[in-house]
This record gives structure tokens, sequence and C-alpha cells, in this order.
């Protein structure tokens, strides 16, 4: 756990008296103190590319008053740069006559280890495996023509101080294992990439040289689409695969059930409540307690324990996810999915670990019910326009089905679809739920966050596929 | 206030010291402040207000062609002490690549004219208030926007780029930015869209009330759209898709990914990649211009590059390590382009649109779906049917494919450039291409 205050004329009594006295009268607010160190290592085309270690500290304090939020962050923990802050505060929070809420839940379940994966696996032993992967599948298949591969490491230990000197603590490890590989053959060049990673150690992933499954998928990947023929353009039936693919839930509807958008009703939800989003059967939470999962936080960036939160049950909408700031405007609770990149940037309301849960159909079953339509396997990223609920996903291992069967790898295309309405077009839910790999990074107002998702096999009936074939 | 040059200098020189006192054979250092203030309004009223300082710093060491890096926002003696050991420490063990070393000396820059990249004027956030009122006044005129939001951001930052060449340079700028966002609603949708301004100087900004306007404006023309069927069609990308597509292009060029050989251009120069009509220049030195440099983030000298000329590629984008592998000098791009255009075409807008009996006008696109590998072009799109000239109705919940060789080949530009942003283009036909819709 960091100390923040140990290298610094600032001490604990001068924090918590500043953030007392400048969060008075406010409604909200908080000193939020984050310490992170992270690493990056590349290597691309037969060399270690880059081996970058990073060290950041700030803090951002927060105050809100009704609607009005006013944030200040410094990367200097100093007194003077705190009662700068805290200065610029109450200039922008003129007349203030709110009333401080300092109810926040409490829980003692940890979903990690204090650990700090940079530390705990050594930069040699990293090198020897990003060396073994280049020469794993440069051996093994003579048509690599390029392999990158990388480690990413992170540790960030924030501590987060109310009015009245209440403090919250939290230290989080992350990592992440990649590998990308490009196939050449017949003049014809196509890429694969996978992925793993979570809340736990270097080590605990890559057990049973692990590193080997993660190389042979991503040149299965790429020898998939090096005999892709071109995709089908139109509605059609589609089938998508279990895990990653259910980025479409986080972007066609996680999205548009944020509590920010629904308060602002500027979300394509924001007067569904209640009301039949889904086909029967279809039942999605967010849940961020989820041990050592990539979305999943003990507590999150405004102190309050993460949840398990139902977002559609049986196809009936019944909740948003909300921060402190637009559950208090909205009259309700904060989901514990209040979330900020770092300490530069604002809370928002964000997605933790987004899942459609089983239902009973099989994977078999669906693509058998189809006569002619698309079987979509892994995705890309996808995007979301939140007002209008259209969003897109781009597939990055599709087959086409013709007469129940599956056919021929198809080339990487656009899905696109209307949020409100794709879930009613839902036709059979699968057995198979299965978590992402573990590599997910949502954006939304200019900041990354982890997040993951999961799902079983599903069929929609009608989604239009963005292919050139007429 | 920001930060002074003799500061950042102090510190970057501290840094360069200590490498070469441990033992690096070469060290480069970036040290840089920025203060940035946003006022943030909607529906009228003030929303949020955020102040940002932050100082950051990155050092990269080498030992002779071992190197390696590390970024840190604490610059306190101590904490840089800690750093570049531990970064000296890691070149130690990391591999060798020949490739690895400073820039040229005799490419580096020297100064010479004045770009007027910086305005001193403080913008009071009070005065930011009254530009967001007066916005927000224009776009919630209409009865049909339902939500306005806007932000007003103020952006001062200086830098020092130094090495152990001797090298030790950097520039001070400002930027102004506006933005309004709007949001329309009838009886069949609810539609969102957008318009921003950015400028180096307070006084090149654009009035509010014009902003707010067409943001509204174009919001409210997007409702109530139908989805189109399947078919090859020929599409007019406004200048902010455009600009994309262009953008898509520079990425294709980049010598890191021409060097590794997964880009759908390697082996292109002085090849036909455009049709004839077509170039595109990458302009460093345009006065106040947004994205205007003395050097790149390597410190070489930019000069302007015709990248494309007649529709023949001419030049990557060239940086040192990647330069090397490719035995090409560096042309001053290690960090991308500066002010990027396709100049000019030879018709006006109005021609363009009555170019072809029918086609669909693409006002935004979403998705990420551009495969620099292989030029596959497959992303959601919304916009307008146009026929005989004339906008007849919006369209959404389409998607656009094609490849982006084949696209660049079928380019035809207005004459309707104007230099707003760091990439910029007129507007773009690209005859033939696939839309996805019923």
């Amino acid at each position: 756990m960091s100390n923040f205050f140990e290298k610094s004329d600032l001490t604990r009594q001068d924090a918590d008296k500043i953030v007392s006295d400048t969060l008075k009268n406010c409604d909200d607010g908080e000193l939020y103190l984050e310490e992170s160190k992270s690493e990056s290592i590349l290597l691309d085309d037969n060399k270690i590319k880059s081996s970058n270690y990073s060290s950041d500290l700030g803090f951002g304090f927060r105050a809100i008053s009704d609607e009005v939020v006013a944030y200040s962050y410094s990367n200097e923990i100093s007194k003077d740069s705190l009662k700068n802050s805290s200065e610029n505060l109450k200039s922008t929070l003129k007349s203030i006559k709110g009333t401080y809420n300092h109810e926040i839940p409490k829980t003692n379940k940890k979903l990690y280890d204090d650990i700090n994966p940079i530390e705990q696996k050594t930069l040699n032993s990293k090198l020897e495996v990003l060396n073994k992967v280049n020469d794993y599948l440069r051996k093994k298949d003579g048509s690599v023509k390029q392999v990158t591969a990388s480690f990413a490491g992170e540790q960030k230990s924030i501590e987060i101080i109310r009015s009245g000197g209440e403090s919250l603590t939290d230290v989080r490890p992350l990592i992440r294992f990649n590998v990308s590989v490009m196939l050449e053959k017949n003049g014809r060049k196509e890429t694969g990439v996978y992925g793993i990673g979570g809340r736990q150690s270097y080590d605990d992933y890559l057990k049973n040289d692990n590193w080997k499954n993660v190389c042979e998928e991503a040149l299965r990947i790429a020898s998939v689409n090096l005999e892709s023929k071109p995709a089908p353009a139109g509605e059609m039936k589609v089938v998508l695969g279990p895990g990653w693919p259910a980025i479409l839930i986080h972007e066609a509807i996680g999205h548009g059930l944020e509590g920010d958008f629904n308060r602002k009703k500027t979300s394509a939800f924001h007067n569904l409540m209640g009301q039949k989003v889904a086909s029967k059967g279809v039942t999605i939470v967010d849940d961020g307690t989820i041990d050592n999962r990539r979305g999943s936080l003990t507590i999150d960036d405004e102190g309050t324990p993460t949840e398990r939160t139902v977002l559609i049950e049986n196809g009936i909408l019944k909740g948003f996810m909300q921060d402190r700031h637009n559950a208090r405007l909205m009259n309700t609770k904060s989901t514990g999915s209040g979330r900020r990149e770092n300490y530069r940037h604002l809370v928002l309301p964000r997605m933790r670990n987004t899942m459609m849960l089983s239902g009973n159909q099989t994977q078999d079953e669906m693509i058998k019910s189809v006569d002619k339509g698309i079987f979509a396997v892994s995705f890309g990223g996808g995007q979301v326009d939140i007002t209008s609920g259209k969003f897109v996903f781009n597939c990055t291992e599709a087959y086409e089905i013709n007469n129940g069967k599956i056919g021929s790898p198809i080339k990487g295309a656009t899905l696109i679809g209307d949020g409100p309405s794709i879930l009613k077009e839902v036709s059979m839910v699968g057995n198979d739920m299965m978590m992402d790999p573990g590599i997910g990074t949502c954006g939304k107002a200019g900041q990354g966050v982890p997040v993951g998702v999961a799902q079983p096999s599903i069929l929609i009936d009608k989604m239009t596929v963005g292919g050139t074939k007429l | 206030m920001i930060k002074d040059q003799e500061f950042l200098k102090s510190k970057a020189s501290y840094c360069l010291d200590l490498a070469k006192k441990m033992g690096a054979t070469d060290a480069s250092v970036t040290v840089g402040h920025t203060i940035s203030e946003t006022v943030n309004f909607r529906n009228k009223n003030l929303e949020a207000s955020d102040r940002s300082d932050g100082l950051a710093l990155s050092i990269e060491t080498y030992i002779d062609k071992k190197r390696s890096s590390i970024t840190s926002s604490n610059l306190i003696d101590e904490n840089i002490k800690t750093l570049v050991e531990k970064c000296f420490e890691t070149t130690k063990i990391t591999p060798e690549d020949e490739f690895n070393s400073l820039p040229d000396k005799n490419l580096l820059s020297k100064k010479i004219k004045n770009l007027d990249l910086y305005d001193q004027t403080r913008f009071e956030n009070e005065k930011k208030i009254d530009y967001l009122k007066e916005l927000e006044e224009a776009a919630s005129e209409p009865d049909k926007i339902v939500n306005t939001e806007s932000s007003f951001t103020e952006n001062k930052s200086n830098f020092i780029l130094a090495n152990s060449d001797g090298f030790c340079d950097g520039w001070k700028k400002s930027s102004f930015t506006a933005s309004s966002i709007t949001v329309a609603k009838d009886e069949n949708s609810m539609e969102r869209d957008y318009e921003y301004t950015s400028c180096r100087h307070l006084v090149d900004i654009k009035e509010a009330s014009e902003l707010g306007k067409k943001s509204a404006e174009q919001t409210i023309k997007k409702l109530s759209p139908k989805k189109i069927g399947s078919e090859k069609i020929n599409l007019i990308f406004d200048k902010k898709i455009a600009k994309g597509i262009l953008s898509t292009f520079a990425g294709a060029i980049s010598a890191s990914a021409i060097s590794r050989g997964t880009s759908f251009l390697k082996d292109k120069i002085n090849q036909q990649v455009f049709s004839k009509m077509i170039n595109v220049v990458d302009k460093p030195d345009i006065v106040k211009g947004i994205g205007s440099k003395y050097f790149d983030s390597e410190g070489v000298h930019s000069k302007t590059l015709n990248l494309v000329q007649d529709g023949l590629l001419k030049n990557y984008l060239v940086d040192t390590y990647n330069g090397k592998k490719l035995n090409l000098p560096s042309n001053g791009r290690s960090g991308g382009t500066t002010n990027l255009y396709f100049e000019n075409g030879n018709i006006s807008f109005e021609e363009l649109l009555r170019n072809s009996s029918k086609s669909l006008y693409i006002a935004e696109t979403i998705g990420h779906g551009s495969n620099l590998v292989t030029g596959d072009y497959s992303v959601g799109a919304a916009g307008y049917l146009i026929e005989n000239g004339e906008f007849k109705y919006p369209v959404s919940e389409i998607t656009i494919a094609g490849n982006l060789k084949d696209m660049f080949k079928n380019i035809i530009l207005a004459n309707d450039l104007e230099f707003e942003y760091s990439v910029n283009s007129p507007t773009m036909m690209v005859e033939g291409m696939t839309v996805a819709g019923k």
C-alpha cells in the first residue's frame, strides 16, 4: 500500500482538514490519491522492440454541489498544490448549500491480492517467454511473416479521503499477455491476435506453458482468415459464439444503461425501465465481484464496493449502472460502478464484467436452424451511438452458414444493429456461457478502463452484415 | 503559470547528466508541462469545471545498441534519480538492436520561422461560461432540440527535448477548443450530432452561436432516418469522414508499418496508389497550424512532404529507427504527420453532388473497420440519400464496405478544402462501394 504522505510536506491531518473544509457544504466529493507503476515489454520483428517502465503519482480533488461537479488534479502531492486545488473548487462552486452524504457501504471481501506483478517476474524471464513465442511461431509455420508479443503489467494503489476523514484504500494488480501473428501465403496477408490477462501474477496465467496455447490460437485465427472469402452484405441470421463476442452486449445495451446518459435522457433506453427490451430468457448482469477478473474491483473509484447489478432479467429492463453523483440525482444508490482511468479524470458510471447468462439451447441447434447467415466467433472492437442506439462491431473470425452447416470463413466485416431492438431478435440462448480471456478495454469520454464480458452462444434472427458481396 | 524553458531545461540536463554518469552511451529526455482548464455546460447550466496541471518526463537510455525507456509524472530530483537508475539497469539486460540510435546530428532542427503557436491570452472561466451560454442559446432554439451539451477547453503547454548529442529545444503552444453536442427528437427517433472548433489563438475561435446553430441543424437533419437496401452505390464523404480516410492512409505509409511488412502500401513508392488527380501534402510550417511542428519527437527537422503527387506515392513517414531498417533517412515524422491534407479537386461541392443521379452522402461512420494489412474497409454509417444533387432523406443503420486500394483509385475531390484541424480534406466522392442495409 502506498503511503501518499511519506515524501510530502502534506500530512494526513492537513489533507483531512483541507478536504473537510472544502467539502463542508457540498453534496458529495472526495480527494482521490493514486500511485501507479506499470511496464510494457514488446517483442516485434524478431527483436525486443521496447521495454518501458512508467511511474505515476497524483491526486484528483472533486467537489459536487447539486448538478455541478468541480474537479482539479495535479501530479504534485503537496500542501500548496492541494490548497490551490481547493481554491479552484471553491471558485467554481460559488454558492453551495448542500448536505454531505457520509454514507458509504463497506465490505470485507477482497477480490485480488496486494501484489505487484511487475516485481514478481524478472525482466529476463519475461524476455525469455517473448523470445520463445517468436521462435515457436516462426518454426511452427513457414508462412509466419511477422510476430508481435507483449507483456503489460501494472500495480495501482489508490486512497480515497472523504469529508470527515474517512479513508478507503485498494491495491489493484493487472496484467495482460498478447500475441499477434501475420501470415503470408500466395500473395495474401492476414493477421490473428489473441491475449489473456486479469488481476493475478504473470505466472498464474502462464503456467503449464500456457503461452503456447495463446500462440496456437493467434495462429489458428490467422490461418482461417487466409482462406476467407468476401463477406455477404445485407440482413441475415447471425450466430454468435460464446465468450468475447459478448462485446455485442457491451456496445448494444451496456453503454445505454449507464446512469449518466439516462439521467440526461440522452440514452435510447432512458424511458424503457420495466419494459420488455429483450426476448424472454435473456438475462444480463454487470458484475464487479468475480475474483481476479479484469473488470472486477474490490471498491470502485469512489470507494463503493462493487456488486452484481441486474440490468435485464428475463427480457425486462431492471436497472442502470450508477456512480454516486448520478445515483443521488436520480434518487437511487450507487451500484459500485463509479470508475475513472486515473487521477486525471472525472468519475463516470462504467461497466465492469458485463454478462449474458446461460439459457438451455446448444450451439449446434442454432447453426442447424439457419438456412443462410453467418457464424461469428471472434471480434475486434465495437462502438455505439447511445442516442440513436446504433452500434457496430468488427468480426475477426467468422464463417458463412448455408443450410444449417458451417461453410467457408469470411473476411472481416462490420455488423450493425439497433441497441434497444437487437435483443428482441435473440431467438435462442445457449447453455455454454463463457468469460472472455481478459483483454477488454472500454473507452468513454476519452477514458479507457479494463472491463470483461461473457455470454453463451446466441442466435440473432436479423442483423445487418457489412460485407461486399451482394 | 506554465513552466518556462529554463525550468524544463534544468530538469532535462539533470537527467542527461545522471544517465551519462552511470555509463549510458547516449540518452534522450523529454520534459513537458501542461495546464488545461475545461468548463462543461448542459441545458444552459454549468455542469462541470475541471483544471489540470501536469508535468511529464520521459527518458531513454542507450548502452551502445541497447535501449530502454521510462516515463513518469513525478519530477522530484530524488524520484528522477531512482528512475534513471532503473532505466539504466533495464537497458543493461535488454538485447541489442542494431537499428537503435539517436537521430543523425545533421538532420536535427534549427528553428528559423516563427510559427506563432502560442497565445498567452488567459480566457477566464467566467468568459468561457459566457461563450457556452451563447452557444447553447443558439443550439437549443429549434423546438426539436431536447438536450444540449457543450464545453470549452483552454490548454497551454511547454516542452523541452534534449539528447546527449547536444540537442536541446522545445516550444510553447496553446489551444482553445469549443464543442457543441445536441440531441434532437421527433416521434420516430432520437439523434445526436456535434460540431467543434479548435485554434491556437483565441481571436480565431468561431462564433459561439454559429457553432451551436450548426450542431443543432445537423442533428435535426438526421431525424426519422430510413434504412435502405443493399446495393453498389457512389458515396460522398463529408469532410469530417474524408479526413479520417486520409488519416488511415497516413497510418498505412508509416515507416513502422512498412518495415514490418504489415501495410497494404508496402513497396508502392512511385506507383499509382490514387487516381492521377490526387495530391497529398504534409506541411509542418503553417502559421498557427493545429498540427504545426518545428521538429518531430526526436528533434529531426520536419520539412513539407509531398506524400502523393499526381496519384503516385512519393514518400513514407520516416522516423530514425524504422528509417534505418528501410535504409531511408528520417524525414522528421517520428510521431506522425503534421498538417496533412488533400489538395483541392477541380469541381465544386454542388457539382460533386450532381455528379451521379443517385448517391449516398456519408455524414457519420462508427467502428474501427480499416484493416491496414489487407486494405479491407467496413464500417457502420449514417447519412443522406442524394438524388440529382438534392438531399432526399436521412439514412441510418447501414454499413459501407470496400477495399482501400480500390477506393483510393476512385476518389474525386471537391474544391472546398479548409484548414480547420490537423488533418483536412475537401468533400470526397468514392465510386462503386457496397452498402449493406435491409
